[in-house]
């Protein structure tokens, strides 16, 4: 039960984690993969936050009379991640809006056809 | 109670994401997921990182969902019905998750304050960040104080997405005409 109560996060990252690598995979919708990305993305976020978080903490601000402090560093490092996480994201976005000039549709099977077509 | 909390928000998480894989009405997944960033980033105040929180609920929830829907007003709203059975991804998926849950009880226990991660250089800037920069918020002083050459290197990367994103989406929006489809090869 404590084994529960100690990994829940991490399974739960898991769990969001794979869902979004199976929509990345399984779905032909270029923006779809885009949200797939997003959601793994924000899911490893949270892993790192998880494991910053220590018991009975307080927010790394500090203050005279606290002794506790979760662990700034990760919160550090996911702030920058987050940043450069939406400077990707629009990138792709531009490309999926390039793509849909190009060849009129945003489903890979068709853009793969319309090239062996060609 | 904190740890309830976290525990609600997570599972909302994980049904969020359920609904995003089995909708096909691209706006509303797109919705869903500034949901799933908004309940990241209340996550991240109830696991104390609040400086995060406010980052992902503007940038995470707010200017992604918003560059989303941009590129959904320029392109389609409904995805394509799969034309493949999706039972490869499935067991690819099933097997990396099942690889890592059976790392994951490697991992130090929620809110260990022994575990190595939190014993390592964290006590350090925890102890010296007020003598060094006088910034009582820790987070604030490594990210533009120790750690400034690193954020300097970000708006690096957000510039040069930014020039891919004008490269990219410039030529058409000042009325140049790109090069048109299905011609490429035949020259």
């Amino acid at each position: 039960m404590a084994d529960f109560e100690g990994l829940y996060n991490y399974w739960i990252v898991i769990v969001l984690a794979m869902a979004g690598l199976y929509i990345v995979i399984a779905r032909g919708n270029l923006i779809k993969k885009l949200v797939g990305l997003n959601i793994f993305q924000a899911s490893v976020f949270v892993l790192y936050i998880s494991f910053s978080k220590v018991s009975g903490g307080t927010a790394p601000i500090l203050e005279k009379g606290i002794d506790v402090y979760s662990n700034p560093l990760p919160h550090v490092l996911i702030l920058t991640a987050i940043v450069v996480g939406v400077a990707t994201t629009a990138l792709g976005l531009a490309l999926v809006v390039r793509i849909r000039k190009e060849y009129g549709t945003i489903e890979e099977d068709d853009i793969h056809s319309q090239d062996e077509s060609m | 109670m904190e740890e309830a909390v976290n525990i609600v928000i997570l599972a909302l998480m994980a049904v969020t994401v359920i609904g995003i894989v089995f909708i096909r009405n691209l706006m509303a997944v797109v919705m869903l997921s500034g949901i799933y960033s908004l309940l990241a980033a209340s996550v991240f105040v109830v696991l104390d990182a609040v400086d995060v929180a406010f980052t992902e609920a503007a940038v995470g929830a707010g200017i992604s969902t918003v560059l989303f829907i941009g590129t959904l007003a320029l392109t389609t709203r409904i995805e394509k019905k799969p034309a493949h059975k999706p039972y490869l991804p499935f067991i690819v998926v099933a097997i990396t998750g099942a690889a890592l849950i059976y790392g994951s009880f490697d991992m130090a226990r929620f809110g260990d304050a022994e575990a190595v991660t939190n014993k390592h250089v964290a006590p350090y800037y925890l102890e010296n960040t007020k003598k060094h920069t006088g910034i009582p918020n820790v987070v604030t002083a490594v990210l533009a104080s120790y750690r400034g050459y690193d954020t300097l290197g970000e708006v690096v990367v957000i510039f040069t997405a930014g020039i891919g994103v004008i490269l990219l989406l410039g030529s058409w929006r000042r009325g140049l005409t790109p090069p048109a489809p299905h011609k490429r090869d035949e020259a």
